[in-house]
């Protein structure tokens, strides 16, 4: 895929930020938090890398993208509507009675969602499933699964990493949205994670770390993804909390709380939207 | 006919299917030699996984390659398919419809020596609670295939299938008429109904047969799938014979007997006593000891009926 301006993927960022906080205001409750760090990363797989059609949301051999932190799926489905999939506008209705948006994705309510994912951990394993499929169809589509740092806490994320270089899932990508905190606190404070990075090598796995905001480390790091042979890749993405919103950056308090309408109007004001 | 366990019949099948399905994936925890799987995973090497001792993740990946297209097999000991990974069986493959058949083995107190750590009484409980789960407990070798074969062709959706380590008797064969979700009278009879699932069936004839002799007519009927429950067949035992002795090996507490229990109380309340675990743990010992100690042989089944008769 030809890649745009970084400019140009920073602009869309910060519509998905501009989303999150309209759909979670709206809702009253969801996960800002986890949702504003993830938006730079998701931003650069649905609008700079994915071979994906809003047309045809089943197509053959695309590729997939498997949200393990469920909880930050309003900066999905805001993705999601700024790719086609469906007007943006129609994730408003998030967390209420009868959506299709639900609190954490169910991946028959809404296209282009891969997996039904909340619970944390599974995704990864589930994303390793997909890519063993892949494989074993000889699908040309790759598998990119996005993961939280405290959900790395979790025993069946590091299952999921043994079986992934087991059976030599070069075709699986994992990031790592290392925003350094959880609901109860900072991670090393809760039940530390770090180093991931170690972690990760220690698992087998080709292991890059890039600024999770910087859309030309993110590309590097997808490109040399993909250029890698015979292991799955982990890429680190050093990130903030809360991203975008000085008031709710690098705050723990934000995890899975939703603005007052005042917040949110200066929220949006801050990341150049209109309320 | 000699002894067969569900498990070596499982092992068969696979094999069979792998040869008409090319969709069909087995994956195993480390366990493919007890759970029967091995035979499978020689022969079709590219489309059998072992998980290693990972029983949770060996769900979510089975998840991620039946949402691919995959039929997936996945094979463990009924504790920790059922026990362990439940939460990954609900929100993974329940929650998404999966395509998955957990096929797990070892169930119940005839895992024998190994003990009460190993011997689930729970997972029909467990598994019947996730809405659009198949439960089934074929009750010998030749149900087991073919219930099995009905699970993987005729069902696109999640599958439990209760498999056990023991030998039991074969009294179907391939021409049998089993349907997923029909229980199958095996026997009719007007004063007391069994219905027994699993490897109870096989007691449950025997304890007709003797309860024949002292003037009790006893219906028994092979309740294969726990869910859907075939609740007619229920209803019309309440009405028929009045009574009903449920006979499993599992816990009563949630299981068949729950079940029927649940039936009956809603369509046609009626006196029923409960064969199975008794709210307690197993230990190591002899099948056959284990059977007669914790309540779940013929006898046990022969003295619910005269109870409630």
């Amino acid at each position: 895929m030809k890649r745009e301006s970084k400019e140009y993927y920073e602009k869309i960022a910060a519509k998905i930020r501009v989303d999150v906080i309209r759909a979670i205001y709206h809702a009253g409750s969801g996960h800002p938090g986890g949702s504003l760090s993830a938006a730079d990363i998701i931003t650069a797989l649905y609008f700079g890398e994915m071979n994906i059609d809003p047309k045809d949301p089943k197509m053959a051999g695309r590729d997939k993208f498997v949200l393990s932190k469920g909880h930050a799926v309003p900066a999905q489905y805001a993705a999601l509507g700024e790719r086609g999939f469906y007007p943006v506008e129609d994730m408003m209705t998030l967390r209420k009675l009868g959506s299709k948006f639900q609190g954490h994705a169910n991946m028959h309510y809404v296209p282009g969602i891969e997996m039904s994912t909340g619970s944390l951990g599974q995704g990864f394993s589930a994303s390793v499933g997909m890519a063993l499929a892949g494989k074993m169809d000889q699908s040309a589509g790759r598998v990119y699964v996005l993961l939280g740092d405290g959900e790395l806490e979790e025993g069946i994320v590091w299952e999921a990493a043994m079986a992934a270089r087991q059976y030599k899932l070069d075709n699986l990508t994992a990031f790592v949205d290392w925003n350094k905190l959880q609901i109860d606190g900072r991670n090393e404070d809760v039940m530390n994670v770090s180093p991931i990075d170690e972690k990760f090598k220690a698992f087998g796995w080709h292991v890059i770390s890039v600024n999770g905001h910087d859309f030309d480390q993110l590309f590097a790091a997808i490109d040399e993804a993909k250029a890698t042979k015979g292991v799955p890749t982990c890429v680190i993405c050093d990130t903030i909390k809360g991203k975008g919103v000085d008031f709710m950056e690098d705050q723990a308090g934000w995890h899975g709380k939703a603005p007052s309408e005042e917040e949110a109007k200066k929220a949006v004001e801050q990341l150049g939207g209109e309320w | 006919m000699a002894d067969i366990a569900t498990r070596i019949a499982y092992g068969e099948f696979l094999v069979e299917e792998a040869k008409k399905n090319d969709r069909l994936v087995v994956l195993d925890a480390d366990l493919s030699k007890s759970t029967k799987t091995a035979d499978f995973a020689a022969q079709n090497k590219g489309r059998f996984f072992d998980m290693g001792i990972a029983e949770q993740n060996m769900m979510g990946v089975a998840a991620g390659l039946a949402l691919s297209g995959k039929i997936v097999c996945a094979s463990t000991f009924a504790m920790f398919a059922a026990g362990r990974a439940f939460e990954i069986i609900r929100n993974s493959i329940g929650y998404t419809h999966a395509n998955v058949k957990i096929c797990a083995t070892h169930a119940g107190i005839t895992v024998g020596e190994d003990g009460a750590s190993h011997q689930t009484f729970e997972d029909l409980a467990l598994m019947r609670t996730i809405p659009g789960m198949t439960v089934v407990n074929p009750s010998d070798a030749a149900s087991a295939k073919l219930l099995l074969s009905q699970a993987v062709n005729d069902i696109d959706g999640p599958c439990y299938i209760r498999l056990g380590r023991a030998a039991v008797p074969v009294f179907y064969d391939e021409s049998s008429d089993l349907k997923i979700g029909k229980g199958n009278q095996l026997r009719p009879g007007t004063d007391v109904t069994v219905i027994a699932t699993g490897i109870m069936v096989a007691s449950a004839m025997e304890a007709a047969s003797e309860l024949a002799e002292e003037g009790i007519d006893v219906r028994v009927i092979d309740m294969h799938t726990i869910k859907p429950i075939d609740e007619e067949i229920i209803v019309r035992a309440a009405q028929e014979t009045g009574k009903i002795v449920t006979a499993e090996e599992h816990s009563v507490i949630g299981g068949l007997g729950g079940a029927v229990a649940e039936v009956t109380a809603r369509l046609c309340p009626c006196r029923i006593e409960m064969v199975g675990q008794h709210d307690t743990f197993g230990e190591s010992g002899k099948p056959a000891e284990l059977r007669d100690k914790y309540g779940m042989t013929a006898k046990d089944i022969v003295a619910a009926v005269r109870e409630i008769y």
